[in-house]
């Protein structure tokens, strides 16, 4: 009963501290600096019209090379901390009608609704993070609607690493082309499509590293459903 | 005071509450994700500019009609990262019921060797 | 209009996440966990980000309250017993 009190005086304290500090900041006012400069420059330097997405892959492009590496340190991590010798799903009763029938019809529609997502990603909102997210509910669809489903291990680790070595070879590749890890080449050096603003064939590397981040995300979100609904055999360890 | 700031400061207190004074880890595992989505909601609310739209710039946005990305773009990574390491904890959980048998953290402290 | 609006969501946004932390079967806290997650995705897109709406309603309501589902699953369900909770969280 102490032990509340004392938490609910010092949350109360913290919060009358943070509230005094955001009357500092007005709602809605005119704020940007070095904004500004990236929305009036986004057009000609990396021909996205997505202004956030010109700015997580192209302008800041090392900070998301340091997500990706953070994503597969938190996959490796689970299926490191949930090894056993012999797992295997342990579900007894299948879905009802509804669920197994929905889950054979959509599968496709989910999963194109997901590859769309991430090649429109320098026009529309979304980009390779929701597109891969969208790709992983639709395995978690087939795991809740069937008892025996498993995906196949053999496909899906090389694929993950094959698209996180992809993204550090565009990279390579643009230092050996432009002098800076990361360097557009695709727009800046050979000048693929710059009268093409606006539609698909455009914004450089744009779309070549969205797909790779779509196809690692996706299938590490996979991964960690899977080893975390397997349950390990009865008398063993 | 602002409807959006309220929510997120709640939110964050919320999140500290459950963190510091509730016994079962589970409990305290949800309190954190509570509070990571108010740190989300509260550096959005930061970058809004009244008046203005989207910042995807297709015809007739000019460049001085658009709220700022930049927050926007560091909020994307912040939710993936979050739920990364909810899972990664949630595994170190699973394992600690498997030797204590037990997720009360009072009676895991009195286990100890 | 919008400013009731804010009210309104911000509203429901506080009252879910009371619920999430008080109440004593683990899936139901998942479950108001997952609908702060969802009235955050409506906020945010009542402040003109899109992308950010779309990451947090994929990832936000779906995966991570399915991640916490399967660890309630191999662990167990009702939280241990906790003393001086008050007369109104008896469910």
């Amino acid at each position: 009963m102490v032990k509340r009190i004392l938490a609910i005086v010092f949350i109360l304290i913290i919060g009358f501290w943070m509230a005094k500090a955001l009357d500092q900041v007005p709602f809605g006012q005119d704020r940007m600096l070095v904004g500004k400069y990236y929305l009036e420059h986004v057009k000609e330097e990396t021909g996205a019209v997505n202004a956030v997405t010109a700015v997580v892959v192209n302008y800041r492009g090392f900070d998301t090379l340091g997500e990706v590496t953070v994503l597969f340190i938190a996959s490796t991590g689970v299926a490191a901390l949930l090894w056993r010798k012999k797992r295997k799903r342990t579900a007894k009763t299948e879905g009802s009608v509804v669920l197994t029938t929905g889950a054979r019809l959509l599968l496709p529609f989910i999963m194109l609704f997901g590859v769309y997502i991430f090649i429109h990603g320098h026009l529309t909102p979304g980009g390779g993070f929701p597109g891969g997210a969208t790709i992983a509910t639709a395995f978690l669809f087939l795991y809740l609607a069937f008892t025996v489903y498993e995906v196949d291990h053999k496909i899906f680790e090389p694929l993950e690493g094959l698209a996180g070595v992809g993204y550090v070879t565009v990279g390579l590749i643009g230092l050996a082309i432009g002098g800076y890890f990361l360097f557009d080449w695709i727009w800046q050096t050979w000048g693929i499509g710059k009268e093409n603003i606006g539609r698909l064939l455009s914004a450089g590397f744009i779309p070549i590293i969205y797909t790779l981040i779509g196809i690692k995300v996706g299938t590490e979100l996979t991964g960690i459903v899977d080893n975390m609904i397997k349950e390990p055999e009865e008398g063993g360890q | 005071m602002n409807p959006y700031y309220f929510a997120s400061i709640a939110l964050i207190l919320i999140g500290l509450y459950a963190i510091l004074a509730k016994r079962n880890v589970l409990k305290m595992l949800v309190g954190l994700s509570i509070m990571e989505t108010g740190v989300n909601l509260l550096l959005i609310s930061v970058g809004y500019v009244s008046g203005r739209s989207a910042p995807i710039l297709s015809e007739g946005i000019t460049p001085d009609r658009a709220v700022d990305p930049i927050p926007q773009a560091l909020v994307l990574t912040a939710i993936v990262i979050g739920v990364a390491t909810t899972a990664m904890a949630l595994s170190v959980v699973i394992n600690l019921y498997e030797k204590y048998k037990t997720l009360n953290v009072e009676e895991i402290r009195r286990l100890r060797g | 209009m919008s400013d009731w609006v804010a009210i309104f969501i911000a509203a429901l946004m506080v009252v879910s996440a009371i619920f999430a932390v008080e109440w004593r079967d683990l899936l139901a806290a998942v479950v108001g966990m997952a609908a702060v997650s969802l009235f955050a995705s409506i906020a945010f897109f009542f402040l003109q980000a899109p992308d950010v709406a779309m990451v947090e309603a994929a990832i936000g309501a779906a995966l991570s309250a399915a991640v916490f589902i399967f660890a309630i699953n191999r662990t167990e369900r009702y939280g241990s017993e906790e003393e001086g909770t008050g007369w109104w969280v008896k469910w």
